[in-house]
């Protein structure tokens, strides 16, 4: 049978299948109408749930900018400083978070085109609901029971399918959603471990130790520099050069000229 | 007559239509049978347009019943083939 007819026939069964449960018809419009705004909820913690995935997958996407960021930077370094070696490394570590922010990439898009079904989804079956609201309270106020029947069919029918559709549509998001957030917790836990910290460079990471060696001899180097100049100006100066710094033996050459004179006078 | 696309809403199209999309949708249901990805994935994708473009949205506020029901448009081969079996999938 085409498949077509045949989907439409499971659906025709299910909103039957719920009509036929109820003894007074009128009885389960209030009934229906519990459930539909349930279901709405339902709706509407899905499209909040795929929405909390998706900002969590934005966050790692975050991270991983900044560690590769990092990387880069620490490249530059270790070239400027000729080492080429801990640059290939930093380069190399940066284009494997590369892969993984675009694996990351492709979830969020994934994540983002599920929100926006999840919510029209939810804009829909919430007019369908006021609708259904709005039909209900027509029946109750106007028809017998018996003449209720056909009315009811028709808001039913219309309503059911919606709420089918809607469920198995909450349903395949969670299952997809599901599968995205346990690599979403993988890479939380890589990350709360350390594992990934090691192969980005976090502040105690193989290439930045081995960086701040090479600055720390750099500086070492300067500040020899620095002390070996200072060295040099003093020399200088106790050669006889008159500097500002000479002050205090000047004064005390001049304490000592009374003495002389004393003596001499 | 009344198509709902699953996942996406109802839509209205002249009943003159029928012809063209029971070739499509036969295309799509002996894909199915035969396993053939490649071969789904271009009628299915053919039979969705097709409804798409030439039928009229219905409006989200109207409660009316499908003629005929169309899979969602990112459903897979599996989903489809499991869609149309008795395992339930339809939730009530």
């Amino acid at each position: 049978m085409s498949i077509m007819k045949r989907l439409g026939l499971i659906f025709r069964s299910k909103a039957n299948t719920a009509l036929d449960r109820a003894e007074d018809p009128r009885q389960t419009l209030d009934y229906s109408y519990q459930r539909q705004l349930e279901l709405l909820q339902k709706v509407r913690r899905g499209v909040a749930d795929v929405a909390t995935s998706r900002k969590r997958v934005e966050l790692q996407l975050n991270q991983l900018q900044q560690q590769g960021d990092k990387l880069q930077g620490q490249a530059q370094k270790a070239l400027a400083a000729s080492r080429e070696d801990l640059a290939r490394e930093a380069l190399t570590r940066r284009a494997a978070l590369q892969t993984q922010a675009e694996d990351l990439q492709t979830q969020h898009a994934q994540l983002q085109g599920e929100e926006e079904k999840l919510t029209l989804a939810s804009q829909r079956l919430q007019a369908k609901v006021e609708s259904f609201r709005t039909r209900k309270e027509t029946i109750k106020a106007t028809y017998t029971a018996a003449e209720a029947q056909t009315k009811i069919g028709e808001a039913f029918s219309g309503v059911s399918e919606e709420m089918s559709d809607v469920g198995l549509a909450v349903q395949r998001a969670e299952d997809k959603t599901a599968s995205m957030q346990a690599r979403a917790g993988a890479i939380d836990e890589l990350m709360a471990s350390g594992a990934l910290d090691d192969a980005s460079a976090s502040p105690n990471s193989d290439i930045d130790r081995e960086l701040a060696a090479l600055s720390a001899g750099s500086e070492v180097d300067s500040q020899l520099a620095a002390m070996k100049q200072q060295l040099g100006s003093g020399e200088r100066q106790a050669l006889g050069e008159a500097t500002p710094g000479d002050a205090a033996s000047a004064e005390q050459a001049a304490a000592e000229q009374p003495d002389e004179q004393t003596r001499e006078g | 007559m009344i198509i709902r696309i699953m996942g996406e809403g109802q839509y209205e199209l002249s009943d003159d239509e029928l012809e063209a999309l029971n070739v499509l949708d036969a295309e799509v249901e002996s894909a199915v049978l035969a396993g053939d990805a490649d071969a789904f994935g271009s009628s299915f994708a053919q039979l969705l347009d097709r409804v798409r473009s030439h039928g009229a949205a219905v409006a989200d506020d109207v409660l009316v019943d499908s003629d005929l029901v169309l899979p969602p448009g990112d459903a897979d081969l599996d989903e489809v083939a499991d869609m149309l079996g008795d395992s339930g999938l339809i939730p009530g």
